[in-house]
């Protein structure tokens, strides 16, 4: 065989590893909050909007859902400049993953708001709340406890995801990753490391959400 | 340089999609077989058998794809193995899918009522006996729409492979797009093959859901 793993280089290595797992964290970040409020919006439409905005956001969901998130990325990436729009990688990442992500946590928070009881909504409504403010106060807070751990999933899946946009130069872990293996000649030693890195990155990822549901929507959420 | 119509594109991107529905089937067959192996160590009686497979689990989903099929491609060169990214690509999947198929198959094992074992063992079944006859084929039942939801995920994620060099839809579709110059033509057509590929199963699926819910 005569191969042996060497991690000499891992000491030198350590900040450029650290600087591409926060890309990763903030792509994440941002993709949480702009997905989780896309998706309200989309189900929130797809519930009580005018018959063509209805079946315009079940296509959507349909497509993204049904291809790959590469093609995905390389469609808003590579295919919308020849329109006109023309994004730096970030952008296009941060676009593509909201894009997808929302495709998923639509059909989530439809199902949350699906499991609001109606009463609910009538009792706000009879107590003089605008219809607005029933949705925002009553039944939406109700509607993301329910699902939020099936969103706390989603956004790990995303997280994971993520890796692929390292293939439009987004300087992100895997991006940083693919870097080192071509300096240090190490490649499975390198991979083996960040594959680590996005572990523990998961893990501590889920556990953080889990805490912070506790916190924001009340005990009871695990 | 050669011209492209548009026919010429359609029709390399029809010939790459061989690769994928091939993939795919490889990687699911594959992954069945090794998810059942992980399945029986999952909900083995052993607490320490149950653990390994716990952690196979876990590593797998807590770790990206991309990551995996990266250390497929240049880990098993270094066990002395030859590595293409044919290979490469079929055990990455492989693994890959082994992990969520079993996850997704003990949950129907799980979901099972106590006294379906009890009703085997009292009937003189053994351990192997009572999963054969008794609990997988019902687990199996139970467990068909999230299978197939997988599969379908299963198939999205051999677009990965292009990454390590597999000759698939998409790496077709970047070497096309790089000759062309068209890239909403050429990536519109690979989403949409993909969603002929994908758009039935989901179909598929749901309705097995809704006839699960109904019954």
């Amino acid at each position: 065989m005569g191969y042996s793993l060497d991690f000499g280089w891992l000491a030198g290595a350590a900040g450029v590893i650290a600087r591409g797992a926060a890309m990763t964290l903030l792509l994440i970040g941002v993709t949480t909050l702009a997905g989780t409020f896309l998706s309200i919006l989309g189900a929130a439409g797809k519930r009580n909007g005018p018959r063509p905005l209805q079946a315009a956001i079940g296509v959507y969901v349909e497509v993204m859902r049904n291809t790959p998130f590469l093609v995905q990325l390389f469609f808003i990436f590579f295919g919308l400049p020849s329109l006109g729009v023309r994004l730096d990688p970030i952008l296009a990442a941060m676009l593509a993953m909201t894009l997808n992500m929302a495709a998923y946590t639509i059909e989530i928070v439809g199902a949350g708001l699906d499991a609001v009881p109606r009463g609910q909504t009538e009792a706000a409504l009879a107590l003089g709340l605008r219809p607005r403010q029933v949705f925002i106060k009553i039944v939406l807070p109700q509607a993301l406890k329910v699902i939020y751990p099936a969103l706390t999933s989603q956004i790990v899946i995303m997280m994971l995801e993520s890796a692929v946009v390292s293939q439009i130069a987004v300087r992100e872990l895997t991006y940083e990753a693919d870097m080192l293996q071509a300096r240090t000649f190490r490649a499975f030693e390198t991979y083996f490391v960040v594959t680590m890195v996005y572990l523990g990155l998961s893990m501590g990822l889920r556990r953080l959400l889990v805490a912070g549901g506790r916190l924001a929507l009340g005990a009871g959420v695990s | 340089m050669i011209e492209f119509t548009f026919w010429d594109i359609v029709r390399n991107l029809l010939l790459a999609a061989r690769w994928t529905v091939l993939l795919s089937l490889a990687a699911f067959i594959g992954g069945a077989l090794v998810g059942l192996v992980v399945l029986f160590f999952r909900i083995a009686p052993n607490k320490w058998v149950k653990r390994i497979a716990s952690g196979y689990i876990a590593l797998f989903q807590g770790t990206p794809l991309l990551m995996q099929l990266f250390l497929m491609f240049f880990g098993l060169p270094m066990l002395g193995l030859r590595i293409e990214p044919w290979t490469a690509a079929t055990l990455g999947l492989t693994f890959f899918a082994s992990a969520y198929l079993a996850e997704i198959w003990r949950g129907g094992v799980e979901a099972l009522p106590r006294g379906q074992w009890d009703a085997g063992a009292s009937l003189g079944l053994h351990y192997l006996q009572e999963l054969r006859l008794v609990i997988l084929p019902q687990a199996f039942a139970i467990t068909r729409a999230p299978t197939v939801g997988f599969l379908v995920q299963l198939i999205k994620s051999t677009a990965l492979t292009s990454i390590i060099g597999f000759e698939e839809l998409v790496r077709t579709s970047n070497a096309i797009n790089n000759a062309t110059f068209e890239p909403f033509k050429v990536y519109g057509l690979v989403a949409l093959m993909f969603f002929v590929m994908c758009f039935p199963l989901t179909q598929y699926a749901r309705r097995l859901e809704q006839r699960a819910g109904a019954r």
